[in-house]
């Protein structure tokens, strides 16, 4: 199964992995709107965030851990493993905003969602052919590859 | 090989996750005394509170159940178990064989005997069935008394709250959520509580419910002297593990089903997870029952894997609760609340009563053992790793820590590549 | 800004944003080094300081929306021939600081490109051409001593060459990647040469800041130089390149020494050259052991020995009035290679009077050396190389045309992983990752990505030299070397067509 691979010594700190998320995961897929209406209106936001600690940095995600925390905490099965795509698959509908998930999550991945109770996560892109932060990354600090079982 | 699941609480799901994780084709059977396939329990307070409705329960869709090939008994209570034949025998006769057992049978309210609880108008509040009855119950009463000021006993009051019941909470402790949170964290709640006109008595404890001639609930009288008027009562002290099957059976138990960190009692068949059991604790050396969602879903994980034979130690529970009252979210993780004498213990806090912020941080040594976060939660997750990998911690990421900017990168060099970019990191040269 | 210094608002360029493109993402923020874009708290939006702006075009190629463009900034001093803008600028600088004048990169002067002077020949019906897709082309060549005559002598198994022959450095393509120090370059940038020359079959040079231990592994296609600053220089060193080079001068500040800023100096820079942190690490202009020809042969043949015999020794030296006499001097000095590098080759730091005024074409230069040594007789006792300013495959050409047995490249590497020629190597804080080690910025660039581009601009001019060759009808560089037949020049004088040696287009 392909995951996406963080390699904070090329990392740079460009940010252009979150405004390809934001884009990818807005309705008008309008880099332009998704920024400023979608953004404002919508409380869209990215799923990949850099973190940074004085020159070292690295943008990170979701990362559809095997056996995954966030899945054990759900407490409305809104968080399950696809153990066929590998992916943690995120059903909105049924969150209903318990932040069970956020604390649970060791790597903090998970964020609130900034105006709905619910929040927001990584889905590593279902329905693209290479998730938007890969494509977008210019330094290859974000590698998409299957490494069988990690 | 026969998988049977006693109890279709989260320690079951996770239990048939487990097991299809290395067994996709051994026969796995649950039996529950509920009727309704599992549903998500803490959800009943939303049900409750009518944020939700009923169709939102089930905490899995009903093909998870033919995906993964589960048999499924419903309504049928388990009496016995005979561990030499290995069958297990419901109260309507029916004995069903297993090769590996899994107890999953969970917690029983705890009903102190409080003079009055006999009779019409006492409610406990753990089962979906519960849920439903206070529903009717909101209807018909003006005003219901909440003995409880744990977390239960909150979340029940603020969902009847919703449902327009006047609601008063009793609470023993000096504070509400005294296990849970502190007093700084109590408070806040109380406060919040307050404020939206629930009544909060603490440092008392309820003497009698008093009952009118026609055997209907008049109110509650408090051993402080105050009688709070009420039609309905619902006692939501805690829960205890439903261990008397085992017990039965002469599985070793303690507070609740003991078991190793392969989640395996002490007959090689029979394991247990989730609120019956007393499994290894991540932060402390012995063995305890924590009755916490994920714990219990990660119990039946690992009882499951090991029940098909994966051999795969289970790392160990920790106490965590993410609850929100009437937009303030808290969370709580590990030991938040260190016994006084304590050796290497160090608390740091910082409040801010006016925004709602609460945040506390217990070291014990150089690692974090527990926190506190009320309103600002964001961090969380991340301080929950530092819980959970025990990393040990320098002045400087101690004072990360402290300032409220735990961030994933300082984390000891080499685990970070373990966890997010294994098989080498980025070679240089 | 108001209240800055006057000669603040003659800066030369500023950044033009499209208000309806940008997002307020701060890509831009983040990526300038030298603090032109900023949040601007109190209007919610980012905006730019454009006195900062020195048209390094780093936020330009990475606003997400194209909302950036740089432009040069129009506001023209009055039209003079004399005093160009730029010199009336330099003076209102000096004024200000009392200082010289530092400037990075090749000397960018109006003065002729005689690159641009020669034309190639091409086959047609008398000399069919050579189809490079069909025919092996051989862009091979070896750099070092060849010997006068070969002996054979006779044995059972056929002729046996008795001659000894010296070592000799085979290159795969006639183009090497240029001395570049470490510290005046990052890191990344010598693993990448490291790795693409290793790749395409050739060598790249270390430059004067030593040779870091991880790359020793590379030392088959490494050149070592000893510069004379003698920086990071030990026996090691000396025995881990498959050559050493003295480095006597240099293209773009002939005359002087190198100069590495103390800012640019970390602990890794530190350990490799030998020097303490912070400090400026300076090279001396002449080497403090060579003050005559005879020194140099001295310091070639105890080099010579060190690595006993087992590699050639190459001489640098820049391309000045009296080039073709220095390098016969150094040729019968002993050295096997003699690099010439012209006076456009760039420099990560090097006063701009002397970068701008000093040194003489490469084209010139090489002609001259080539012309001399084949006069002398003594042209097959070393191969001469080329630096200085060659930017396409077709300057490679024209370079071997002229004499040379290959070329140096470098701000042609630069520019193939990203470098915009704003020129300010020395200030330490090239946004683009090269001239630095700064940890914020030397990241940006990947290794993986620098040594597959260098690559790719390796194999592209490859490419495009056997297409070259093939349409002269040759087949190999053996063929080109010297072949001065195969230029013609336009717009030239006399004088030039003498000395380049090349017959004016129509002859």
């Amino acid at each position: 199964m392909k995951k996406i691979y963080p390699i904070k010594e090329v990392c740079i700190g460009c940010r252009l992995c979150e405004v390809a998320c934001l884009t990818a995961h807005s309705k008008s897929k309008d880099i332009i709107l998704a920024h400023t209406v979608e953004k404002q209106a919508d409380g869209l936001s990215a799923r990949r965030t850099l973190a940074q600690e004085g020159p070292v940095c690295v943008a990170l995600s979701c990362r559809h851990c095997e056996e995954p925390m966030c899945v054990a905490a759900c407490i409305s099965g809104a968080l399950t493993k696809n153990t066929e795509t590998g992916r943690c698959e995120y059903n909105e509908e049924q969150c209903v905003g318990c932040w069970s998930c956020l604390m649970a999550c060791p790597f903090g991945s998970i964020h609130r969602h900034p105006i709905k109770e619910k929040i927001v996560k990584c889905d590593m892109c279902a329905g693209r052919d290479m998730p938007a932060c890969v494509e977008a990354c210019p330094n290859a600090a974000l590698i998409f590859e299957d490494r069988g079982k990690d | 090989m026969k998988y049977l699941i006693v109890g279709n609480g989260v320690a079951s799901v996770g239990a048939i996750e487990g097991i299809r994780r290395i067994d996709p084709d051994g026969e796995i059977t649950v039996v529950s005394e509920e009727n309704s396939p599992t549903y998500g329990r803490p959800l009943i307070s939303y049900l409750l509170a009518g944020k939700i409705g009923p169709e939102r329960m089930p905490l899995r869709p009903i093909t998870f159940y033919e995906k993964n090939n589960v048999k499924m008994i419903l309504g049928a209570k388990v009496v016995k178990i005979d561990a030499k034949a290995k069958t297990v025998t419901t109260a309507d006769g029916f004995d069903y064989p297993y090769d590996k057992l899994l107890l999953a049978t969970g917690g029983v309210p705890f009903v102190p005997p409080l003079p009055g609880k006999d009779g019409s108008g006492v409610y406990s509040f753990t089962t979906l069935a519960n849920a439903e009855t206070l529903v009717d119950v909101a209807k018909n009463c003006k005003d219901v008394v909440v003995i409880g000021g744990g977390l239960i006993g909150l979340k029940a009051a603020e969902a009847l709250h919703d449902r327009g019941v006047r609601v008063a909470i009793v609470e023993l402790a000096p504070r509400v959520l005294s296990a849970a949170f502190d007093d700084k964290a109590g408070n806040l709640v109380s406060k919040r509580l307050n404020d939206v006109g629930i009544g909060v008595h603490c440092g008392t404890q309820a003497t009698e419910i008093k009952r009118d001639a026609a055997g209907k609930i008049t109110g509650v009288a408090l051993k402080d002297g105050t009688f709070l008027e009420c039609q309905a009562v619902v006692i939501a002290i805690g829960v205890v593990p439903a261990s008397q099957l085992a017990k039965d059976a002469g599985v070793t138990v303690d507070r609740g089903v003991v078991v190793d960190d392969r989640l395996q009692s002490s007959d090689p068949a029979i394991f247990a997870a989730g609120d019956v059991a007393q499994a290894k604790d991540l932060l402390l050396d012995i063995n305890r029952v924590v009755p916490i969602w994920p714990n219990a879903f990660n119990q039946g994980f690992y009882a499951g894997k090991n029940m098909a034979g994966a051999d795969t130690p289970y790392g160990g529970g920790l106490a965590m609760n993410a609850i929100a009252f009437y937009g303030l979210p808290t969370v709580s993780v590990g030991t938040i609340n260190p016994a006084p004498d304590e050796p290497g213990i160090e608390v740091f806090d910082f409040l801010d009563e006016e925004h709602g912020i609460y945040r506390k941080l217990v070291f014990k040594d150089d690692r974090l053992v527990g926190y506190v976060l009320l309103g600002e939660i964001d961090t969380a997750g991340l301080y929950t790793g530092f819980i959970r990998f025990k990393f040990p911690l320098d002045a400087e990421t101690r004072a990360k820590l402290i300032k409220g900017q735990p961030s994933i990168l300082q984390w000891p060099q080499g685990f970070f590549d373990e966890q997010f970019n294994p098989v080498g990191a980025q070679e240089i040269v | 800004m108001a209240f800055a210094p006057i000669n603040k608002n003659y800066h030369d360029f500023f950044v033009v944003r499209d208000k309806d493109a940008c997002i307020n993402c701060q890509v831009c923020v983040r990526q300038c080094s030298y603090g032109v874009h900023y949040w601007d708290e109190a209007r919610q939006c980012v905006r730019h300081d454009n006195t900062k702006c020195i048209g390094c075009h780093r936020c330009e190629a990475f606003c997400p929306t194209q909302a950036l463009l740089i432009q040069e900034k129009p506001s023209n001093f009055k039209a003079n021939a004399l005093w160009r803008p730029v010199f009336i600028k330099n003076i209102y600088k000096q004024a200000d600081t009392g200082g010289v004048l530092l400037a990075g990169m090749g000397s960018p002067v109006d003065i002729p490109v005689y690159w641009d002077n020669l034309l190639l020949d091409a086959s047609q019906v008398t000399n069919p051409s050579i189809d490079p897709l069909r025919e092996p082309m051989e862009l091979k060549t070896f750099l070092g001593a060849k010997p006068t005559r070969l002996e054979f002598e006779e044995t059972s198994n056929g002729p046996k060459l008795k001659t000894a022959l010296t070592p000799n450095l085979e290159l795969n393509i006639p183009i090497m990647f240029s001395a570049m120090s470490f510290g005046s370059i990052n890191f990344n940038l010598h693993v990448a040469m490291a790795r693409a020359a290793t790749e395409l079959g050739t060598y790249y040079n270390t430059g004067e800041g030593g040779l870091h231990h991880s790359l020793y592994k590379y030392g088959k296609n490494t050149i070592v130089q000893v510069a004379s600053g003698r920086f990071g220089v030990h026996r090691d060193y000396l025995n881990a390149g498959a050559a050493i080079e003295i480095k006597i001068g240099q293209g773009a500040k002939p005359g002087i020494g190198g100069h590495l800023p103390g800012e640019k100096i970390n602990a890794m820079v530190s350990e490799t050259r030998m020097v303490p942190l912070g400090s400026d690490a300076i090279s001396p202009a002449p080497h403090h052991d060579i003050y005559s020809i005879e020194d140099l042969l001295q310091l070639i043949f105890a080099l010579k020995e060190a690595s006993d015999y087992k590699v050639p020794v190459s001489v640098k030296i820049a391309a000045v009035h009296n080039v073709a006499a220095i390098a016969s001097g150094v040729v019968r000095a002993g050295a096997d290679i003699v690099a010439i590098d012209g006076m456009r080759g760039g420099t990560g730091a090097a006063p701009a009077m002397i970068r701008d005024n000093v040194g003489i074409p490469i084209e010139l230069a090489l002609a001259a050396v080539d012309q001399r040594l084949r006069d002398e007789g003594i042209r097959n006792q070393a191969s001469i190389v080329a630096a200085g300013g060659t930017r396409c495959s077709a300057d490679v050409v024209k370079a071997i045309a002229l004499g040379a047995d290959a070329v140096y490249i470098a701000t042609g590497a630069l520019l193939a992983v990203g470098c915009t020629l704003c020129a300010r190597c020395y200030t330490g804080k090239c946004p683009w990752g090269i001239a630095t080690n700064d940890p914020y910025l030397a990241k940006r660039q990947n290794p993986d990505i620098a040594a597959q581009k260098m690559a790719n601009l390796l194999k592209a001019w490859s490419h495009e030299i056997e297409e070259m060759l093939g349409g002269m009808g040759l087949n190999s560089i053996e063929s080109l070397r010297g072949n001065r037949d195969k230029l013609r020049a336009v717009g030239l004088s006399q004088v030039e067509l003498d000395i380049l040696g090349v017959k004016p287009a129509g002859r």
